[in-house]
């Protein structure tokens, strides 16, 4: 790149106009690439790769003249002549009682148990505070989703409660207002017997509210309560309604499965916001043994978006949303179930025909051990089928429950019939709970006109969000993490949501806004919910309610109060293909005509996260795209259609409009459309307004999940897309994709292959008899800190990522930064495809730093702030660093992050507590990086001297990646203890350690992916 | 050409430029010595707003260190204590005298009264005080002898040297660890030697990596 270039190109390339590239590679017979400019070796990729900073990184941010930047350094220098001889005074604030001194010491962490709820989905954690101030979300190991795991969204929610941009006060018609004005206008409103009366809420799963949600409907017998979620199981209960004429919650056991077949069901992210699936998943791959190479299941997924699930498959079949539903019928059918409908593709060549031939065998011989799930996006006729297929198996992986808290109207037909009323005057007054159908209800319900009708409309929400701006009323919501409240999972398993801290901006919850209009006895948070409990504590006999209570605070889990009644049921096949008979036959689109599919965002879900910049910077895991979405395509399509990525275009149908950029996804299906929804937020905080396309646009209620018929059309316009992918790339000039193949940085094989030749994995790089030209350091004494990631396990989910980010008080940097590869993140998730584009394998990596023994950015550090501890860490001294950035150009991981910027400066006050304490805050300037949370290892090392411990217990220390790591695919621990599991697992014959032969010794390694093909289909993973 | 100056100006300006620049050196060197933290916090002795003496509580009355800093053994911090410690004896003793105004009126409020922070440790150095009392790293190795100041100040530097020098040779300021409160504790014998076999009773390895204090 020559000196005077001004500009990073940013623009994408073009596609290669080639047939889809097949490139051979030599030992594993696998090339690597992390993009579609990566596989066909553009320029633009090559700067990116030869440098770990993009050219001309220097310059100033956009709006920041060279002027203005001296005079604050003028500005600065002055000052600091005028303080620094006098040193200022600083106080400290004692209590005035010290009534909780015996509990309370200033900077030390208490933990509490509390609960957490998206559409539907419950999930128990722990929440970590400081003085006060919830610092960390953690999972909570006692509870059945959580398992001791949290996902990104839940690591995340902690930044929202802080959200300098939240609702903090009363609107009344857009102006400010108050409570008590509210509680004024509420004295003149007359409620009846509720026959104006509409709630409308998302999906209660807290049983105080239920009991509040039938106290209002006594009292009001004609007011309806309609629960809408833009995202929620409500197909699922559909579906076994269809099969079983009742409605029930399907539990699928991934651990008690060995084949397990996917219809488009992404349970590893987007379709399971709780952690539990992925480490249930995963505890059946976990490869230690000659035994587990035996027990290791294997999953098949048929999907049209290229998911987390997908890329975990060992067999993946990518087709149409709408075309998984005559996929069912067919494996059904092949099954024996007399459903007297057409099978499609019998053709023995054809790809689906082998997949679903070698599918159905595979689930047979499996039995009980065969597991089939279907999707929340599928309709309810899939979910049916799902169900039939796994009675067909005689599956003992699935058990069905009782909905404990269903209400009577639920889901969009709900929604829809709701502003049907609303539109014909029948509804005066309309009290929405903490969701903002103006935004996220389908686009053909107008909801926002029909909202425009009603008389009274209330609003409660976390921020002045679109609902809020168009209802007459809106009061602020209390953030889950800073009100009481309770939560049960599907299976009824209740958890207190136990508060942090007091409402930062005077929210109220649901539950109180409810109780006042019912006039319950009690009126704050705390006391509905106690009170409910201890009156159901009481139904047990001589129960100490108070003492349960207690308990329940400090478990996390209300032993006992899981009420949904598991039941046994079975489909009659016969009546079910009535059903399905009886359904109206999708209609095709014209050839020229697109599917479009709706997904909740891995960041922002639903739009409900808009606002939180560590999720909206955290990279999607298969499209490593920040700050926004995009209309995904397969590379066939976007050829066919003459797209390339970032190209706008009009998706269209009947008055439905929605203009997006383009990504080429590869691995997509053809002929279709994936979209997220949550983004595209018009009335949302300075994060998540007017970041990316808003999905709701052309989602309607009869295409709620998927929709054919739409057109594209190009616009001609173009959009930048902030996606990491390429960032990081570890290559050097020069090498060409057969290097960087012969560093087999991620390795992977195959279960039959691995057990032929374990020494595989080992053998795919020659090491050769390696000298240090440094002195040689032994790291035989104490304590030696290493890591092992299983690459088997990781599905590359993103909960390391912002648990890292929370942990260790990294700045989000936002999207113009990104655009320049200054994105923070100490681990990182490098996503590697491999094979023909269209239907590419994926493997994912963390990426934290090495922790070399050799370390090549500790010899070129002028200053010595980065050096080695005697405990093998590579320490980071930031008070030392004086910003030369060697040690980034030197490092071979690329992990070292540069604060460019001050980005911490830029956030309002209050972010800053949310800060973890024991790690400090970063300034421009200054080189940062990960430490193997080394506040963790000092505060356990000095907890244990203080005990007078000699030894600290393997597992003892968690790193926050580690801790929060669904699938349990982080270790970390003393590798000088031979008992300990981190070197055990080192000590396996898939281990390996990236770059080896550079003689750089990480302490980092990786346990090789293993997949496990059905050798019908190739064998080849 | 006319001579505008004569020979003499340049011994002037010589002389002068000698002068500016050894003022510049001197004027940079007094700035680096006076900002050093030896010597501007070396010494600092803030006025409290209240007027308590250490050297009366500590020093005659005997009151423990732990009986206020009550989180020293269990925390890294330690605390500077609620009104309500100083009120455990003040509602009996002393209890109208008008230097007391405005703990009474703290404890009244629930307003903290404003003291002054002397020690203070920048932000990215992670001092913890529990380790180094249990230890057996006394009070007094950092503070000095507290009991016998009335208006406390800071006696020693705190800087990166001090810690360094002790955690590369801790002999001389370990001691038995339920001494470290006794800040006029004189040693029997060679406290070089006391230190040392605690150091090997305890195993005791003081870091001098980076990540031992900076996180």
């Amino acid at each position: 790149m020559s000196a005077t270039t001004t500009l990073i190109n940013i623009e994408q390339p073009q596609l290669p106009s080639a047939p889809a590239l097949q490139i051979e590679g030599n030992v594993t017979g696998k090339k690597y690439w992390r993009s579609l400019n990566h596989l066909a070796e553009t320029p633009e990729f090559k700067d990116w790769v030869k440098r770990i900073f993009p050219a001309n990184i220097n310059s100033m941010m956009d709006g920041n003249s060279r002027r203005t930047v001296l005079k604050l350094m003028a500005a600065s220098f002055g000052l600091a002549g005028l303080t620094a001889c006098r040193r200022p005074v600083e106080h400290i604030m004692p209590n005035s009682k010290g009534s909780v001194a015996d509990e309370y010491a200033p900077g030390e962490a208490h933990h509490y148990a509390t609960v957490m709820s998206i559409g539907g989905h419950v999930t128990g954690l722990l929440v970590e505070t400081h003085d006060g101030r919830p610092t960390k979300i953690e999972g909570n190991p006692d509870h059945i989703h959580s398992l001791g795991a949290a996902t990104a969204i839940q690591q995340a929610s902690i930044l929202s409660m802080y959200d300098p941009d939240r609702s903090a006060k009363v609107l009344a018609s857009g102006k400010d207002s108050s409570w008590n004005a509210y509680e004024a206008a509420l004295q003149t409103i007359s409620l009846g017997d509720g026959s104006g009366l509409r709630f409308l809420s998302g999906m209660v799963t807290s049983p105080s509210l239920v009991g509040l949600r039938n106290e209002a409907l006594k009292k009001f017998p004609k007011a309806k309560w309609v629960e809408y979620e833009t995202a929620a199981r409500e197909n699922e209960l559909a579906g076994t309604a269809m099969a079983y004429g009742q409605a029930l919650y399907v539990h699928p056991k991934f651990d008690k499965a060995k084949v397990i077949l996917s219809l488009d069901d992404d349970f590893l992210a987007l379709d399971s916001p709780a952690p539990f699936m992925t480490t249930l998943f995963s505890r059946g791959r976990r490869v230690e043994t000659e035994e587990d190479l035996e027990k290791m299941n294997r999953l098949y997924v048929v999907e049209s978006q290229f998911s987390v699930t997908g890329a975990n498959a060992d067999h993946r079949l990518r087709m149409k949303g709408s075309d998984v539903r005559q996929f069912a019928i067919d494996i059904a059918t092949t099954l024996g179930a007399p459903l007297g409908l057409n099978v499609v593709g019998n053709d023995k060549n054809d790809k689906r025909a082998k997949f679903l031939a070698a599918v159905v065998k595979d689930l047979k011989a499996a039995g009980a051990e065969a597991l089939v799930v279907a999707g929340p996006r599928q309709p309810a006729s899939v979910q049916a089928l799902a169900s039939l297929i796994n009675q067909q198996l005689g599956s003992a992986a699935v058990s069905y429950s009782k909905p404990v808290m269903q209400g009577s109207d639920t889901g969009v037909n709900a929604l829809k019939a709701l502003a049907g009323e609303m539109n014909s005057g029948q509804v005066s007054t309309l009290v929405i709970l903490g969701i903002n159908p103006a935004y996220s209800a389908p686009a053909d319900l107008q909801f926002s006109v029909a909202l425009s009708k009603v008389a009274n409309s209330i609003h409660l929400g976390l921020e002045e969000d679109e609902t809020a701006t168009a209802a007459k009323w809106h009061l602020p919501e209390a953030h889950y993490l800073e009100s009481w409240g309770d939560q049960a999972t599907s299976e009824g398993l209740a958890s207190i949501q136990q508060p942090a801290i007091e409402p930062l901006y005077g929210g109220k919850t649901a539950a109180e806004v409810v109780a006042r209009l019912v006039g319950n006895r009690d009126l704050k948070a705390h006391d509905i919910v106690k009170n409910y409990w201890l009156g159901r504590f009481g139904a047990l006999k001589g129960a100490d309610g108070e003492q349960l209570w207690r308990k329940a605070l400090h478990d996390g889990v209300i032993a006992g109060s899981q009420t949904g009644e598991t039941v046994k049921v079975s489909v009659d096949a016969k009546k079910l293909a009535v059903t399905l008979v009886g359904e109206p036959k999708a209609v095709a689109g014209d050839s020229k005509s697109v599917e479009v599919g709706f997904y909740p965002s891995s960041s922002v879900w639903d739009g409900r996260f808009a606002n939180n910049g560590w999720l909206q910077e955290a990279p999607d895991p298969m499209t490593k795209l920040t700050w926004g979405n995009a209309a995904m395509v397969s590379p066939a399509m976007a050829r066919s259609r003459g797209l390339v990525d970032g190209d706008m275009v009009a998706i269209m149908r009947g008055n439905l409009k929605l203009e997006a950029a383009v990504m080429i996804q590869p691995g997509h299906a053809d002929d279709c459309i994936s979209i997220s929804l949550g983004y595209g937020r018009k009335s949302c905080g300075r994060a998540g307004k007017d970041v990316g396309f808003n999905a709701n646009l052309i989602r309607s209620s009869d295409g709620f999940w998927f929709a054919p018929g739409f057109t594209v059309t190009k616009t001609g316009e173009t959009h930048r897309h902030a996606t990491t992918q390429e960032h990081g790339t570890l290559e050097d000039e020069g090498n060409n994709a057969e290097r960087q193949h012969d560093r087999a940085l991620v390795r992977e094989t195959t279960t039959v292959e691995y057990r032929k030749n374990p020494k595989l994995i080992e053998d795919m790089v020659e090491v050769p008899e390696l000298k240090s030209i440094y002195a040689e350091v032994k790291y035989d004494q104490g304590y030696q800190w290493g890591m092992a990631i299983d690459l088997t396990s990781c599905t590359g989910c993103n909960a390391c990522v912002v648990a890292c980010q929370a942990e260790n008080n990294i700045p989000v940097v936002g999207k113009e930064q990104v655009l320049r590869g200054r994105e923070m993140h100490w681990i990182r998730l490098d996503r590697y495809y491999s094979g023909d584009e269209n239907d590419p394998t994926v493997v994912e990596q963390p990426l934290p730093c090495m922790q070399c023994e050799n370390a090549p950015c500790e010899n070129v550090c002028p200053v010595q702030a980065t050096s080695h501890s005697p405990e093998g860490l590579n320490d980071m001294a930031y008070n030392r660093c004086v910003g030369t950035r060697y040690c980034a150009n030197n490092c071979p991981f690329k992990v070292r992050h540069f604060n460019f910027l001050n980005f911490h400066r830029e956030e309002k006050e209050i972010v800053g507590l949310v800060y973890n304490p024991d790690v400090s805050v970063r300034m421009r300037g200054v080189m940062e990086k990960c430490t193997y949370c080394v506040q963790r290892i000092e505060e356990v090392k000095i907890s244990a001297k203080v005990d007078g411990r000699k030894e600290i217990k393997d597992g003892d220390i968690k790193t926050a990646c580690q801790q929060t790591c669904p699938a349990e695919a982080i270790t970390f621990g003393n590798i000088n203890d031979p008992n300990s599991r981190v070197a055990k697992l080192k000590k396996q014959e898939r281990n390996y350690a990236m770059l080896a032969e550079l003689d750089i010794r990480p302490r980092t390694t990786y346990l090789a992916k293993l997949r496990n093909p059905n050798p019908e289909l190739g064998g080849k993973a | 050409m006319a001579v505008i100056f004569p020979k003499s100006s340049d011994i002037i300006l010589k002389v002068l430029g000698a002068v500016v620049g050894l003022g510049a050196l001197a004027g940079a060197a007094a700035f680096t010595y006076y900002t050093y933290p030896t010597v501007i916090d070396t010494g600092y002795q803030p006025v409290q707003p209240v007027p308590y003496s250490h050297k009366l509580h500590a020093g005659q009355l005997g009151l423990d260190c732990y009986y206020c800093h009550s989180t020293v053994y269990k925390a890294a911090f330690a605390a500077v204590p609620a009104t309500s410690t100083c009120m455990n004896c003040h509602t009996q003793v002393k209890k109208d005298s008008p230097r007391l105004e405005l703990v009474r009126k703290s404890y009244a409020t629930g307003q903290p009264v404003p003291w002054v922070q002397i020690h203070r440790m920048p932000d990215y150095v992670y001092f913890n005080h529990q380790a180094h009392l249990a230890a057996g790293v006394s009070c007094v190795s950092c503070h000095g002898r507290i009991d016998q100041m009335i208006e406390v100040r800071q006696e020693k530097p705190l800087n990166m040297g001090m810690c360094l020098d002790c955690h590369r040779d801790p002999a001389p300021n370990v001691r038995p660890a339920e001494l470290v409160t006794k800040l006029d504790w004189v040693p029997d014998r060679d406290p070089r030697v006391i230190g040392q076999e605690i150091i090997a009773a305890k195993h005791l390895d003081p870091p001098t990596n980076c990540s031992g204090c900076h996180r």
